[in-house]
C-alpha cells in the first residue's frame, strides 16, 4: 500500500483496487496486439466513433434551443442560426456529420466485403454492425424530421405511408407510428424523443458490443489471416503491433486530416450544393403543397432508388428490406474460404465491383425524377445489386483462390505486383507524369521546404 | 465486360442528366460581402417590397451589427415607423389581408435565396410581362398566373411576351422590353443584383462570419495534423 | 538519449507538442459550445431597455414596470422620507452603498441621480422575493421604529427609502440599483446608463 510515490500514482491504486481501470487500459489498448499491416480503408471505424461523439455533443447543444412543435420548429432552427451565439457552426457541425457518418460507414461496410472481415469467427460482429447500420438510418431519418421544412415533411409522409403497405396491420401500423393521421405535431415531438434519448443510446450500446464483439476475434487485416495462428515465444501473434502506441498515434493523425475535409465543408459548403442541406427545407412545412421532387437524402438514395423500381407498392416496400436484410445474410452466403480479395478469385471481384457500381449508380438515380430511362436502369442495377447476393453461394464455392500466405505481407500491394493489363497502364501514365517538367519542379519546391522545416527540427 | 457496360450506363446516366436540365435561368454574381451593394438592396427592398413581404427571421439590430450601418442610416432605408431596433423585420401587411388583396398571402422572404436559389430570383424579378387578363395586369415567365403585382415596373419598364407553340401549345419562351423605365437595362440588372445580394444576406446573415473564419481553422488544423503526421511517422519507424 | 536506435527525446518532445497544440485546439472549440449557451439575442432583444413615464407620479407614489423579467420601481419619494435617510446612517449595515450593485452615478446618500426618484430592482438580495413598498412611518405591525421603507415578507430583511439594507436582517447587501438614465424631466431609461452613441 506503499507503493506510487505520486500523488496521481496512489489516485490510480486507490481505484484499481475498487474497479480495473488500469487493466482495463492495459489490455485494451497496450496488450491489444493489431496487425500490423493496415491500410486507409482501416481508419473508418475509428472515424465513425469520432463522428458519433461530434453528433452527440452538437446534438446536446442544439437541443437546448430547438423546440419541437410543430408551430415552433422551423423557426426554432433560424433562431440558433442567427440569434444563439454560435448557433450556425453547431448546426452545421451536426448537418455535415450526419452526412459525413453515411460516408464513413459506407466506406467502413466496403473494407469489410473488400477484406472477408465479415466471415468466420467474425459473424456476430458483422451483425452487430449491421444493427448499428439500420439504427443509424433510424436516427438519421427521424433527425431529418426535426427540422420541419417541405423536404423534412413531406419526405417523412412518403415514407411513414410505406408502412400502409403492410397487409392486414399496415394502415392501423402507420397511424401508430405517426400518432395522427398523417405527418402532424404528434409525430414531431415523438421523433424528437426518439431521436435524442432512445437511439442514441442503443446506438452507443451496440457499438461497446460491435467493439467487444471485436476485441475478441481480433482484427482483420488485408492479407485476410488469421494473425493469432502465429504467435511468438511469449505468445504474441509475429504480425501484431501493440494498439497503443502505434494505432492511437496513426489514428489521431488521420482523425487530423479527417477534421479539415469536415472543417472545409462546414466553414466553405455546408449545403454540398443541395446534397447535405436541401433547399426545399428551407420552405417551412406545408400540408397542403407538396414539392415537385420529394427525394429522400443522399444516403438513403440506392435503397429509395430500389423502393421505386418495383411497380407494386408493397413490392417496393418488401424489396426496399430486402436490400438490407441480405446484407444480414452475408456470411453464410459467402462460402469461400478465403477472406481477402487479394487471393479471391475473379469471379468475386466482377462480382463485387458490379455490386459497388450498382450501389453508386442506385444512389444517383434515387436523386433524379422518374423517367421511364430512369425507372429502367433502376430495375437493371436493382438486378445486380440482388444478384451480387443471391449468386454468392455459386460463384463463392467455384472460385478459384490463390494459396494464401501464412504472413502478413503490406497494407498497400506496390503497383508494380500487381498483375492485369489495367495496372500496367496506370504505371505507364504515372510514369509519363513523374517525368513531366511540371511535376518535378513541384516536386523541387516540396523538397526545398521540408528540408528547412527539419533542418530546424 | 460487365464492368465495362457498368461504366457505359454510368456515362448515359450522367449524360440524361444534363438533358433534363430545369428552365435556363440568367445568371446573378452574388456577394454577399459587398456592404454597400446589400444597403443598396435593403434600401429597394425596403421601398419596393416591404409593404407586402416580410423577412421576419432577421432583426433590424443584425443589419446593424453585420452591415456596420447605424440606426439613423436604417431608418432611412427599411425601418419604418416605430419600430425598435431589436426587433425583427416584419411587414405591415398580415397574412389574412394578403389574403383578401391578393388572394394568396404574400411570403416571407427570409429564405428565399436558400430555397429557390439566386439565379431564381433575379430571374423571376425580371419575368413580368403585361396581360390583361390578370387582376393587376402582369404575368410572369418563371411563375405562370402568379397573385404578384410588378412592384419594380417604374425602374424596368414594360415587357411583353414571346410566345413559342411548343406540343401545339402557347408557351411563353421569353420576354421583350416594350417601354421604358426609369433606369437602362444595366441599371435595372444592378438594382436587381443588389436586391438579390440583401435577400442572399438575409437567407444567410453567419455567412460573412463562417467564411473567414474557415481559414484560421483549417490553418490550425493543418498545424496540428502536421505535429501529429511528424509523431506517427516517429513512432512507426519500429515497424518494418 | 537512445536506446536501440529509439529516439525517446524526440518522441517526448513531439508528444509534448502534440498535446499542447491540441489542447490549444481544444480550448477553441470549446467556445461554441459553451458561448451557445449565453443569452441569445432573442433574450438580449426581450430583456431590452424599458421606457419610464413620470410625469403623472405623484409623491409618495410608486410605479412598477418589467426589465429583463424583473420589477423595477420608480418611486416619487417626499422630502420626509428623503429626510429620514441621514439619521439611520448607524441602523442599515452598508450606509455608503460600497458593496451593493448601483451605476456610479447612483454611488450618493440618495442612491439616484435625481434624488426626488427612486429607481431600483425591487428584489430582495437574500433570496429574491419582491419587497412590499411600506412608505407610512410606525405601522402596528412594523413597529415604532420603522420609519418607512421597503419590507420583505418572505424573511423578514427591511430596506429604507434608499433600498440600504438594515443591519441583523437575512439580506446581504442593499437593493441593486439599475443602470438608467433620465431622457427628460419625465423620463427615464431603464437598463441603459446613457444615450448609445
Amino acid at each position: 500500500m506503499n507503493s506510487g510515490k505520486t500523488v496521481g500514482g496512489a489516485v490510480r491504486e486507490w481505484i484499481d483496487e475498487r474497479l480495473p481501470v488500469s487493466k482495463f487500459l492495459e489490455d485494451q489498448l497496450l496488450k491489444y496486439y493489431a496487425p500490423k499491416n493496415f491500410n486507409f480503408l482501416y481508419f473508418f471505424g475509428s472515424l465513425a466513433v469520432l463522428v458519433l461523439i461530434n453528433q452527440i455533443v452538437t446534438g446536446i447543444v442544439l437541443a437546448m434551443h430547438y423546440k419541437p412543435a410543430a408551430e415552433l420548429a422551423f423557426d426554432s432552427v433560424e433562431y440558433i442560426m442567427r440569434d444563439v451565439s454560435w448557433g450556425w457552426l453547431l448546426r452545421y457541425l451536426h448537418s455535415t456529420g450526419a452526412s459525413l457518418f453515411f460516408i464513413v460507414i459506407y466506406i467502413h461496410m466496403f473494407r469489410a466485403l473488400f477484406y472477408g472481415s465479415f466471415k468466420k469467427p467474425r459473424e456476430l460482429l458483422w451483425l452487430f454492425g449491421m444493427v448499428i447500420f439500420v439504427l443509424l438510418m433510424g436516427e438519421a431519418f427521424m433527425g431529418y424530421l426535426l427540422p420541419w421544412g417541405q423536404m423534412s415533411y413531406w419526405g417523412a409522409q412518403v415514407i411513414i405511408s410505406l408502412f400502409g403497405a403492410i397487409p392486414v396491420i399496415g394502415e392501423d401500423l402507420a397511424v401508430w407510428i405517426r400518432g395522427d393521421y398523417v405527418i402532424a405535431d404528434a409525430t414531431l415531438n415523438r421523433f424528437f424523443a426518439l431521436h435524442v434519448v432512445a437511439l442514441p443510446l442503443a446506438i452507443l450500446g451496440l457499438v461497446v458490443f460491435h467493439l467487444a464483439a471485436l476485441r475478441t476475434t481480433g482484427s482483420n487485416n488485408p492479407d485476410g489471416i488469421e494473425i493469432k495462428k502465429n504467435r511468438n515465444l511469449v505468445g504474441i501473434p509475429k504480425d501484431g503491433i501493440p494498439f497503443h502506441p502505434y494505432y492511437t498515434v496513426k489514428d489521431l493523425y488521420v482523425a487530423g486530416i479527417f477534421l479539415i475535409i469536415f472543417s472545409y465543408i462546414v466553414f466553405y459548403s455546408p449545403e454540398m450544393g443541395g446534397l447535405f442541406l436541401e433547399h426545399p427545407n428551407f420552405d417551412p412545412a406545408d400540408p397542403m403543397k407538396t414539392p415537385e421532387h420529394i427525394q429522400p437524402v443522399w444516403y438513403f438514395t440506392p435503397f429509395y432508388s430500389i423502393l421505386r423500381a418495383i411497380p407494386s407498392k408493397l413490392g417496393g416496400v418488401i424489396g426496399m428490406g430486402a436490400s438490407i436484410v441480405v446484407l444480414f445474410l452475408l456470411p453464410w452466403l459467402d462460402r469461400c474460404p478465403v477472406k481477402s480479395v487479394r487471393y479471391r478469385g475473379p469471379l468475386f471481384k466482377i462480382a463485387l465491383t458490379g455490386f459497388v457500381i450498382s450501389f453508386l449508380a442506385l444512389g444517383v438515380l434515387g436523386t433524379k425524377p422518374v423517367t421511364d430511362l430512369n425507372t429502367l436502369l433502376a430495375r437493371i442495377f436493382s438486378g445486380v445489386y440482388f444478384a451480387f447476393f443471391v449468386l454468392m453461394p455459386i460463384f463463392s464455392s467455384i472460385e478459384i483462390t490463390k494459396p494464401v500466405p501464412d504472413r502478413v505481407t503490406e497494407p498497400v500491394i506496390p503497383l508494380s505486383k500487381r498483375e492485369g493489363f489495367q495496372w500496367r497502364m496506370i504505371e505507364e501514365g504515372l510514369s509519363a507524369l513523374q517525368h513531366a517538367p511540371a511535376y518535378l519542379y513541384i516536386k523541387s519546391i516540396l523538397a526545398k521546404v521540408s528540408g528547412k522545416v527539419s533542418g530546424s527540427n | 465486360m460487365k464492368k465495362l457496360i457498368a461504366a457505359w450506363l454510368c456515362l448515359f446516366i450522367w449524360g440524361s442528366t444534363v438533358a433534363a436540365s430545369e428552365q435556363s435561368l440568367d445568371h446573378v454574381s452574388v456577394d454577399v460581402f459587398d456592404e454597400l451593394s446589400v444597403i443598396r438592396g435593403a434600401a429597394y427592398f425596403g421601398d419596393y417590397c416591404l409593404g407586402c413581404h416580410g423577412l421576419k427571421q432577421i432583426r433590424y439590430s443584425r443589419l446593424v451589427k453585420d452591415l456596420k450601418v447605424n440606426e439613423a442610416k436604417l431608418k432611412k432605408t427599411i425601418l419604418f415607423g416605430d419600430i425598435k431596433i431589436h426587433e425583427s423585420i416584419k411587414s405591415s401587411m398580415t397574412p389574412e389581408l394578403g389574403e383578401t388583396v391578393f388572394g394568396v398571402a404574400p411570403p416571407d422572404l427570409s429564405l428565399v435565396v436558400r430555397s429557390r436559389g439566386s439565379d431564381w430570383v433575379f430571374t423571376y424579378l425580371k419575368s413580368f410581362y403585361v396581360d390583361a387578363k390578370r387582376p393587376y395586369g402582369v404575368n410572369n415567365v418563371l411563375l405562370p398566373n402568379v397573385a404578384m403585382p410588378n412592384v419594380l415596373w417604374e425602374l424596368q419598364g414594360s415587357q411583353r411576351p414571346l410566345v413559342e407553340s411548343v406540343h401545339g401549345e402557347d408557351q411563353v419562351v421569353g420576354v421583350q422590353l416594350i417601354e421604358k423605365g426609369s433606369l437602362s437595362e444595366r441599371q435595372f440588372d444592378s438594382a436587381l443584383t443588389d436586391i438579390v445580394n440583401f435577400l442572399a444576406y438575409v437567407s444567410e446573415p453567419s455567412k460573412l462570419q463562417r467564411v473567414p473564419l474557415g481559414k484560421y481553422v483549417i490553418g490550425f488544423l493543418l498545424l496540428l495534423t502536421y505535429i501529429l503526421y511528424k509523431l506517427k511517422k516517429e513512432y512507426w519507424k519500429d515497424i518494418d | 538519449m537512445m536506446i536501440e536506435g529509439v529516439d525517446i527525446e524526440k518522441r517526448r518532445f513531439l508528444t509534448k507538442t502534440a498535446t499542447v497544440v491540441g489542447a490549444v485546439g481544444a480550448g477553441f472549440l470549446a467556445v461554441p459550445f459553451l458561448s451557445s449557451m449565453r443569452p441569445s439575442a432573442k433574450a438580449e432583444a426581450m430583456g431590452a431597455p424599458v421606457e419610464v413615464d413620470i410625469a403623472k407620479l405623484e409623491p409618495g407614489q410608486r410605479v412598477v414596470v418589467l426589465w429583463r423579467g424583473k420589477p423595477v420601481w420608480v418611486v416619487r419619494r417626499t422630502t420626509e422620507a428623503l429626510a429620514s435617510l441621514a439619521a439611520l446612517d448607524n441602523e442599515v449595515a452598508d450606509p455608503n452603498s460600497d458593496q451593493s450593485q448601483q451605476p456610479q452615478s447612483s454611488k450618493n446618500e440618495a442612491r439616484a441621480i435625481k434624488a426626488e426618484y427612486f429607481v431600483a430592482v425591487g428584489v430582495c438580495t437574500h433570496l429574491g422575493c419582491s419587497p412590499v413598498y411600506r412608505p407610512e412611518v410606525a405601522p402596528a405591525d412594523l413597529g415604532v421604529d420603522w420609519k418607512g421603507g421597503f419590507f420583505c415578507p418572505c424573511h423578514g430583511s427591511k430596506f429604507d427609502f434608499a433600498g440600504r439594507v438594515y443591519k441583523g436582517v437575512p439580506a446581504p447587501v442593499n437593493l441593486d440599483i439599475p443602470p438608467h438614465y433620465y431622457i427628460s424631466d419625465t423620463r427615464i431609461m431603464i437598463g441603459l446608463d446613457g444615450e448609445k452613441a
